[in-house]
């Protein structure tokens, strides 16, 4: 159980640093899937741990949100990249804000 | 013997997922990110949650994935499409995540063999998960299906301008 928790830990900072330092928006998108498995990962391993069906459940809406998620990203990143004609994430630096 | 396939495929999955956040290429990337998600499947399996792993295969590894190729394919219009394509496929690519993929087969193959029941935690049947799920979970459903038409029509909305204006752009 302690190793299930270790990898979703590991997968998570995989998945964070991947967030940090890629600049492709696409990139950026995948290593965030990455974040959302890693934390999916955790609920299995404590469900499995407890016996519950709770965690599988966690699992089930967190899946949810990633669905949604690529959806509305995807759209976000096709907009952006008819508009700049880049998938660069620095080149939407001209928001004054 | 499960502890060892976990062992085997927590290192997959980690070696899947730094491969993925190292490639160059978008498309490279995103074979090592279906095995990684795959890995996770066959952990799910292992930890004996065998309808997340189902859905983890068929949701995360199909539908996102299918998503992503859909969008990478639909970025890289052009003449030079084809040269590219051909860069994409040379052989060598396809070479490490196969052999991921294999490892996985053969811990499926291996699973089969020793009469299926692999399992390091406590079995959480669908049956369960179900119930659970219809009873007090139900806002938690109808929260998510909310969440569902919401992304839906954000979706919607924000690739719609790019069905009639495709041609010529906005510029900034």
């Amino acid at each position: 159980m302690e190793l299930g928790l270790s990898l979703s830990v590991v997968l998570f900072v995989l998945g964070l640093v991947g967030v940090l330092v890629r600049r492709n928006l696409i990139m950026m998108l995948m290593s965030l899937e990455v974040m959302l498995n890693a934390t999916g990962l955790a609920f299995i391993v404590a469900g499995s741990r407890w016996g519950q069906a709770d965690g599988q459940i966690m699992f089930l809406l967190i899946l949810t949100l990633a669905a949604a998620e690529v959806g509305v990203g995807l759209g976000l990143a096709l907009q952006i990249f008819h508009r700049f004609h880049t998938l660069d994430a620095d080149s939407m630096n001209e928001m004054k804000g | 013997m499960a502890l060892i396939l976990f062992y085997i495929t927590s290192a997959v999955a980690i070696f899947a997922t730094v491969m993925m956040i190292t490639r160059l290429n978008a498309v490279h990337g995103l074979l090592y990110l279906i095995l990684s998600l795959l890995s996770v499947g066959v952990l799910f399996f292992l930890l004996g949650a065998y309808f997340a792993a189902v859905l983890e295969v068929i949701i995360y590894a199909g539908a996102i994935m299918v998503l992503f190729v859909f969008v990478i394919m639909m970025l890289n219009q052009g003449k030079k499409t084809i040269a590219q394509e051909r860069m994409w496929l040379q052989p060598g690519i396809w070479i490490g995540p196969s052999l991921l993929a294999l490892i996985l087969f053969v811990e499926m193959l291996v699973v089969i063999a020793f009469g299926g029941n692999a399992e390091t935690g406590h079995v959480v049947t669908a049956k369960q998960v179900g119930i659970a799920l219809y009873g007090p979970y139900l806002l938690a459903v109808e929260l998510a299906s909310m969440l569902l038409l919401a992304g839906l029509v954000g979706a919607y909305h924000l690739g719609k301008p790019m069905l009639s204006t495709s041609k010529n752009g906005r510029k900034s």
